[in-house]
């Protein structure tokens, strides 16, 4: 197994994820099979090979520096679970 | 036992755009809650951010002005953990691959020079803020601040001591105001800084273990919160504990720092490459563009000031310090060409009412020729140093020039030789038995005389001219 059910259980907590045991083992084994997947890809001779993380060309896209007028207060907390005043409102966190 | 502090420190300098750093929302401080908000930095699914050009071109500024070397190629990262103050559940950073890495700031530390190396300069975007409420067990988010555009610094372990850390901030704050990339306010968050340390006995190679302290918002918290914690970890040390590794909050009313506790897990934020933004590439026409735009940074200018206007090395370090008071100095020096002059009198009195009012140079109602022209008086001997203490302090009060001044208030030096001679003659003639003691070798009768005509003249006498009429007259 490339993948312990006890990790599955840390990803799902990293997520805040919550999953059944049923799930847990479902999981453990779809995560297994992709690793194996990816198992294969590294057989492939990649000495010389830039690392890439975009699959498009594109690079420098860019924006100039110049405000637009923002939606407003109202418009943003229109759609927040809770509000209060010109505040979003969620349970009290303190690091 | 003989401990050696190690410290470290990761600096976030808000950078001085007008838009966010990934959206067009305005970044200006203080405005109504949530109203500098939009669909991208509010973290809406299905949006896309777009890189506001002015930020590469900033943080390349520091990595200039920071030695640096800028990295061809760089892209941005996604740091992901859940906090209120960060609605997309991640925060765009930059991590294996950051815009510069590899500078050095220079430090002065006992007269010779150290070299504090800088790990890696990356661009990030800030977080929201939060506010707790004391009675109900909530709290409220503003996201205004989502978006806003950070460079953060990171320095190698280099620093030996809370001073040199203090010191090295007060570098970096002073280049990135230089630069005009940062506001530099340490009060609103502009420049925040994080201080890793830990302590080791002499000698030793290894690293001690480190705490992360967090929440000082001057560069006296910075060393006092340093200075604390080190003491900290040897209290522990010497008593048989360890120190462990954690974040330590800096209390500043309590003088203490404080264990944050809470987190038990390490943190594993996943780092990944956003797919959402392309890779940045910079080539040298760029970097030479850059290069092209940056002004006199304050080292250079400290070294200049020393050797154009052959002034102290402390001199040069207090004017340069800010850019304008640099200015107005040169300005003056200009109009006066008395630089050592122009210096005491800018670092004395001036500098005295302006930290007295607590307002910066900018805010100075003595203007640059006003300055120089009251240098100029005095070294006419139109008015005498003391006059010119009185002068300097009406110009700052009232704006007024050094004229002005001098003619409402009287204070014109009598420089005109006969005038005094018919003062010093009539001086004499009152007093004859002590004009003869004076001949007869008593030479301290001579300040008396001094004192006479500086009475008889209200003190406007050239006291140069004075001492030599005097000595003249007085051999008879």
């Amino acid at each position: 197994m490339k993948i312990s059910t006890r990790e599955v259980e840390y990803v799902a907590h990293l997520a805040r994820l919550e999953i059944t045991e049923g799930e847990k083992e479902k999981f453990t084994s779809q995560l297994n099979d992709i690793l194996l997947y990816i198992d294969k890809l590294n057989e492939l001779e990649t000495q010389g090979v830039e690392p890439m993380s975009h699959a498009i060309g594109v690079t420098n896209a860019f924006r100039e520096d110049k405000v637009i007028d923002s939606i407003g207060t109202e418009q943003s907390l229109i759609n927040a679970p809770d509000a209060r005043g010109e505040f979003f409102r969620v349970p009290k966190v303190i690091d | 036992m003989d401990f050696e502090t190690v410290i470290g420190l990761e600096v976030h300098a808000q950078m001085l755009t007008d838009t966010k750093i990934f959206c067009s929302c305005s970044t200006k401080f203080g405005g109504t809650p949530n109203s500098h908000t939009c669909p991208v930095c509010l973290g809406m699914p299905g949006v896309l951010p777009v890189l506001n050009k002015k930020v590469v071109e900033y943080a390349m500024k520091m990595a200039l002005a920071t030695n640096c070397e800028i990295n061809k190629s760089c892209e941005f990262a996604r740091k992901n953990y859940f906090y209120p103050d960060l609605p997309k559940g991640y925060q765009i950073s930059q991590y294996a691959y950051p815009i510069a890495e590899h500078g050095y700031v220079l430090l002065d530390v006992n007269g010779e020079q150290k070299k504090i190396g800088i790990t890696r300069i990356h661009m990030e975007e800030d977080a929201g803020k939060l506010i707790h409420d004391e009675h109900n067990p909530v709290s409220y988010v503003d996201l205004n601040r989502t978006g806003v555009p950070l460079i953060e610094i990171v320095s190698e372990p280099d620093m030996r001591s809370p001073e040199e850390a203090a010191d090295y901030l007060k570098r970096l704050h002073e280049i990135l105001v230089y630069l005009e990339i940062c506001d530099g306010n340490m009060e609103e968050g502009s420049f925040r800084c994080d201080a890793n340390v830990s302590i080791r006995p002499r000698g030793q190679k290894e690293f001690g273990t480190r705490t992360e302290l967090k929440n000082m918002n001057s560069f006296r918290n910075v060393q006092r919160a340093l200075e604390y914690e080190i003491k900290r970890q040897q209290y522990l040390v010497e008593n048989g504990g360890t120190v462990v590794q954690e974040t330590r909050l800096w209390d500043d009313a309590q003088g203490a720092t404080n264990s944050m506790r809470s987190k038990e897990e390490a943190h594993d934020y996943r780092y990944f490459p956003d797919p959402d933004l392309v890779p940045i590439l910079v080539d040298d026409a760029w970097v030479e563009k850059i290069k092209a735009d940056l002004p006199e940074l304050p080292l250079a200018k400290r070294e200049r000031f020393v050797n154009e206007y052959q002034i102290p090395a402390y001199d040069a370090g207090v004017l340069t310090a800010d850019k304008t008071l640099a200015l107005y100095y040169e300005e003056v020096v200009k109009l006066c060409g008395k630089p050592k002059v122009a210096s005491n009198w800018l670092m004395g009195d001036v500098m005295r009412f302006l930290n007295e009012d607590k307002r910066s140079i900018r805010e100075c109602p003595i203007k640059t020729e006003s300055l120089a022209e009251m240098i100029k008086l005095i070294d006419e001997g139109a008015i005498s140093g003391k006059m010119a203490k009185e002068v300097v302090e009406d110009m700052y009060k009232t704006g007024k020039s050094p004229q002005d001044i001098i003619k409402e208030k009287g204070l014109v030096q009598i420089t005109d030789e006969g005038e005094l001679i018919k003062t010093i003659t009539s001086i004499i003639e009152a007093n004859q038995a002590q004009a003869a003691e004076y001949r007869s070798g008593k030479e301290k009768v001579f300040g008396f005389f001094v004192g006479q005509v500086m009475k008889a003249t209200k003190g406007k006498a050239n006291p140069q001219l004075v001492n030599e009429l005097l000595k003249k007259m007085l051999a008879g």
